[in-house]
């Protein structure tokens, strides 16, 4: 009981410190909005790792903290393995591959009128369909290997830059492109010269929406069968045996994969489309 | 009417590429029954056959082309087959039935339906909150945006063993990560919405003497609107997700996500694709009727 009401004095002088910094006169420095949101983090953690040892909560429903990270730190070579076999191979590769197929299918779909009209309203659908239902019947083509996972992560991934991209691609005004008719551009010069960088912001929006995409198809193609190592084999085996401190750590990598995969992704655009106006504030 | 041509156009491709596709998908196991039955198959013996490129075979056994879009447990089932399945399944049972896909379709759906409601209306406190507030605005805010990153079914299984053993059961585990999943997209696109007013507006409404509470009333709320749409529609689609992954985990035995599973337990392609197409046929028309409710009450603010 003391360790519960600990906690709450915690998180009520937490609430408070940052009432005070966001109050405060340096609330709109970059360090204290870097710092509030990390405070928070950090209240949150103490106060769950207070609460459950207060409470004596048992492991099968919610794993202290330290005991995750423990977790975490004892089983690195088991955790890098499933990484490697679920978001390299499978989660990577299928990105790869469904972003370069929907970009060439996007230019090729591009050049005709017809085929716009046509693709954009069915890619618009698929895009909202829960896609990972396809996942069954890959694993049943390619097997349970990364293969069948890079599968439905390039079904998953493809339509959003589809569409994504075909929309970026019409972004030019016709001023732009009848400027480049007059300096009597080929459709490649205008291609790479003028429509292709006006598209990037929304070729990036697509790759940013794909990332989250291909973990949850690459995690969720596991639980319909894979080979005795991967994340989402971790996770359901470890729920299996109650192993809770294993699946929080399997979360915490997804997580961290997932950020870095989107930071990266947000790095790339950033260097990318450095001259666009939500780039430069 | 042009865009319906080409729509339809484009969908009779995709059906007749799928038409095409099946014949080599399906030919070796037809093969193995045709032979099985006494036709003359080149080359004989499944085991000859195996090494084999698919698209050869076909173009040596031409005779047993039909019976690759009318196979029992095809690689790939063709169109007419996933649609009779459908037909059979939805219409021709009674609802009631364990085999209906009715009954399936709705237990997803309530669980979807539930955990939406619960995720939706907890996404716009909160974003209530942020906008209000600039200590939940820096500290919540960040995460928020974060955890849009993770792959938060992940969580899913967990979260139906650790509900279950704290007794549990039925529709709400399925609901909270349904909830889950449609809560931060919610948030993230209301706290948008309500930030949408530029400063003239918020600066007219201060010369009208407005309170902070008629602000968000006549102002913000309304102003919302879209932005809530569009988060919705993302929402719902993942609240579905959602619903059909929980089922996976626990061997749940109703629901569409518990027919994708015992499908491909049991290699019962034609009852995955069905199950599968019932799903997307569930997403559309849940998307769809948020479009028409948005278009509506668009339309009766004068938005649209």
């Amino acid at each position: 009981m003391v360790l519960v009401a600990f906690a709450c004095a915690l998180w009520a002088l937490g609430w408070w410190a940052n009432v005070r910094l966001a109050e405060g006169p340096a609330s709109g420095t970059k360090a204290v909005q870097l710092l509030v949101p990390v405070l928070f983090g950090a209240t949150v953690l103490v106060v769950w790792e207070l609460v459950v040892r207060g409470l004596e909560v048992p492991l099968v429903i919610l794993p202290a903290p330290s005991l995750i990270a423990v977790r975490f730190a004892n089983s690195t070579p088991v955790l890098w393995d499933d990484f490697v076999q679920t978001i390299l191979k499978g989660a990577l590769s299928g990105y790869v591959i469904g972003c370069v197929a929907a970009f060439g299918t996007a230019v090729l779909v591009d050049r005709s009128d017809f085929l716009r009209r046509g693709l954009l309203p069915v890619g618009n659908f698929m895009a909202a369909l829960p896609i990972v239902g396809t996942a069954p019947i890959l694993v049943m083509w390619f097997g349970f290997d990364w293969q069948s996972k890079a599968a439905v992560v390039v079904v998953m991934v493809f339509f959003p830059i589809l569409v994504n991209t075909v929309a970026g691609l019409r972004e030019t005004s016709v001023m732009q492109r009848d400027l480049m008719q007059t300096y009597a551009a080929s459709y490649w010069q205008g291609f790479f010269k003028l429509r292709l960088p006006a598209a990037m912001p929304f070729i990036f929006n697509g790759l940013k929406i794909a990332t989250t995409l291909s973990l949850v198809g690459a995690i969720v193609a596991e639980f319909f069968g894979s080979p005795t190592i991967g994340m989402g084999f971790r996770i359901s085996t470890s729920v299996g045996q109650l192993a809770l401190d294993m699946v929080w750590a399997e979360i915490v990598v997804a997580a961290l994969a997932g950020s870095v995969f989107y930071g990266l992704v947000a790095m790339a655009e950033r260097a990318v489309t450095f001259w666009h106006p939500s780039q430069r504030g | 009417m042009r865009s319906l041509m080409a729509v339809l156009c484009v969908v009779g491709v995709i059906v007749a590429i799928w038409y095409a596709a099946c014949v080599p998908m399906n030919i070796k196991g037809v093969l193995t029954e045709a032979e099985r039955g006494g036709a003359i198959v080149t080359p004989e013996g499944a085991k000859d056959r195996r090494d084999i490129a698919a698209t050869r075979l076909v173009m040596d056994n031409s005779f047993a082309i039909p019976a690759t879009w009318a196979q029992d447990r095809p690689r790939l089932p063709a169109p007419h087959q996933v649609a009779i399945e459908l037909w059979q399944t939805t219409v021709m049972k009674k609802i009631t039935s364990k085999r209906s896909l009715v009954f399936h379709a709705w237990v997803t759906l309530s669980a979807t339906l539930l955990g939406f409601a619960i995720g939706t209306g907890l996404g716009i406190l909160l974003a209530v909150g942020v906008v209000h507030s600039r200590v939940m605005d820096m500290s919540v805010m960040p995460w928020a945006i974060v955890s849009q990153t993770i792959p938060i079914i992940a969580l899913a299984p967990m979260i139906i063993v650790v509900l279950y053993s704290i007794g549990v059961q039925g529709i709400i585990p399925k609901a909270v990560i349904s909830a889950y999943l449609s809560f931060f997209p919610v948030v993230v696109g209301m706290v948008k919405g309500l930030r949408s007013p530029d400063m003239m507006q918020l600066d007219l409404l201060r010369t009208y003497h407005a309170s902070k509470a008629q602000g968000f009333w006549k102002l913000r709320l309304p102003a919302s609107m879209p932005y809530l749409f569009t988060s919705l529609k993302i929402g719902i689609a993942a609240s579905l997700v959602g619903a059909i992954v929980g089922e996976l985990p626990t061997g749940a035995v109703a629901g569409l996500g518990a027919r994708l599973l015992a499908g491909s337990y049991y290699g019962q392609t034609v009852q995955i694709w069905s199950a599968l197409f019932a799903a997307a046929i569930l997403a559309a028309c849940l998307v769809g009727l948020l479009g028409v409710i948005e278009r509506a009450t668009l339309r009766r603010m004068g938005m649209a």
